[in-house]
């Protein structure tokens, strides 16, 4: 969360709750949202570590509201977040490693273990087909989202697909 | 009711065997199966599992080696390819990855012709390819050759094509297999709305996105239906969609 609150900031001075709402309306209510708590945690961590600076603004008749920019530090820390590429997305090792210690358990039969996973991505891969073709059509950015969400979700049923064809082949 | 008596399509003990040259090729494998009445199945697999013959079969493509189908309860066994032909026609309509659109005929045409062969009134036949075409979003293609569209709209011309004569059954074999990935969420978006509307549908596809838009998806592994599942779109155990769209630091 660190980094994409520093990047709505790059955009001029806010506050907590302005964020929460640009992140709303980018993504679409598709993406989980983070709480307002979470944002204003995150918020007080960055002006610690002085990517931000914040400054209290009176309010009448409500609490104060604190609103945060960019320090020059926190320029530099988002510039560095765009001039590095993002990790690769993880293989699921989880799963991998039932299906793998499996036979040696003999708790589980593979093809099964494989099966109840494929109808759970395939669940999974219906409602984000839902997601889709619902009330986020005109946004493009959370399409996009979800459209990556299916496509790797894809990929991981692909993926069953090999171990299923593999496994039931005789060694 | 029971499935029999619901069943559009029904097989049993389905085989096939390719023999050409080489060692023959067991591609399906007894086969049964049912699909009632508005389901929308989806048969997923990886190539060469023996989807596509699985359809042509139960569309009378060709012919199983033993084994029976029915269509609405009636058996298909003792049909000729006459018969056959006139069923894909009017109980069956079809779409195939490669479109097979009549090349040398009009978009219109194209999706009259079936209508027409299978005598409906030249009048009536316009009026439903007129209705099609308009909701397909290609008003205004009708003159159009079919080399002149895009593959998408190649795919929606035979769409409209393959349901001019209102087929209870639509079968699509690989229908967004030569499309991109905008041309398959059209394929997807439409054949939901079909669906939706209680158009029994059979697809084949080897596009897990694609078989996620039916509400009932078979397995299928070296010729036989590894695993057949209702997809109740229920939050499933675990994690689900909004951590499968989380955004990671």
């Amino acid at each position: 969360m660190r980094l994409p609150l520093l990047a709505l900031l790059a955009r001029g001075p806010a506050h907590g709750y302005e964020l929460k709402q640009d992140l709303e309306q980018l993504l679409g209510a598709a993406y989980p949202q983070p709480n307002i708590g979470q944002i204003y945690v995150t918020l007080g961590r960055l002006e610690k570590s002085g990517l931000i600076e914040g400054e209290e603004v009176e309010q009448s008749s409500r609490p104060n509201k604190k609103i945060y920019r960019l320090t020059a530090a926190g320029q530099e820390a988002l510039s560095a977040w765009y001039e590095e590429t993002s990790d690769e997305p993880r293989v699921r090792d989880e799963f991998f490693m039932k299906l793998a210690l499996a036979p040696q358990t003999g708790l589980a039969d593979q093809i099964v273990l494989i099966n109840r996973q494929r109808r759970h991505y395939l669940n999974t891969m219906r409602n984000l087909s839902k997601l889709a073709t619902a009330d986020h059509r005109d946004n493009r950015i959370a399409q996009l989202l979800i459209e990556g969400a299916m496509l790797h979700l894809q990929a991981d049923l692909d993926w069953l697909e090999r171990c299923q064809e593999e496994l039931e082949k005789p060694e | 009711m029971s499935d029999a008596h619901t069943a559009v399509l029904r097989a049993e003990g389905l085989v096939k065997t390719h023999r050409g040259e080489g060692a023959p090729a067991h591609a399906v494998r007894g086969v049964d199966l049912c699909v009632r009445r508005g389901e929308f199945v989806a048969v997923t697999g990886p190539s060469g599992a023996g989807k596509s013959t699985l359809l042509h079969l139960l569309g009378g493509l060709q012919r199983p080696d033993s084994g029976s189908i029915w269509l609405d309860g009636e058996r298909t066994d003792a049909y000729s390819e006459a018969r056959w032909a006139v069923e894909r026609r009017r109980r069956i309509g079809i779409v195939f990855q490669f479109f097979n659109l009549v090349s040398n005929l009009s978009v219109a045409d194209n999706v009259e012709l079936p209508a027409l062969l299978a005598g409906v009134p030249a009048k009536r036949a316009r009026a439903e390819r007129a209705e099609l075409l308009a909701e397909l979003g290609l008003a205004g293609k009708e003159r159009s050759m079919p080399g002149e569209l895009s593959g998408g709209e190649q795919q929606r011309v035979a769409l409209a094509r393959a349901l001019v004569n209102r087929p209870p059954l639509l079968l699509a074999d690989e229908p967004a297999g030569s499309l991109d990935s905008k041309g398959t969420r059209e394929v997807m978006r439409l054949l939901s709305r079909f669906h939706q509307r209680g158009q029994t549908i059979l697809l084949v596809t080897h596009d897990a996105r694609l078989a996620s838009a039916a509400d009932r998806v078979i397995s299928f592994f070296d010729g036989r239906i590894a695993d057949d599942v209702e997809l109740d779109g229920a939050p499933s155990p675990g994690a689900g969609v909004p951590a499968v769209l989380e955004l990671r630091d």
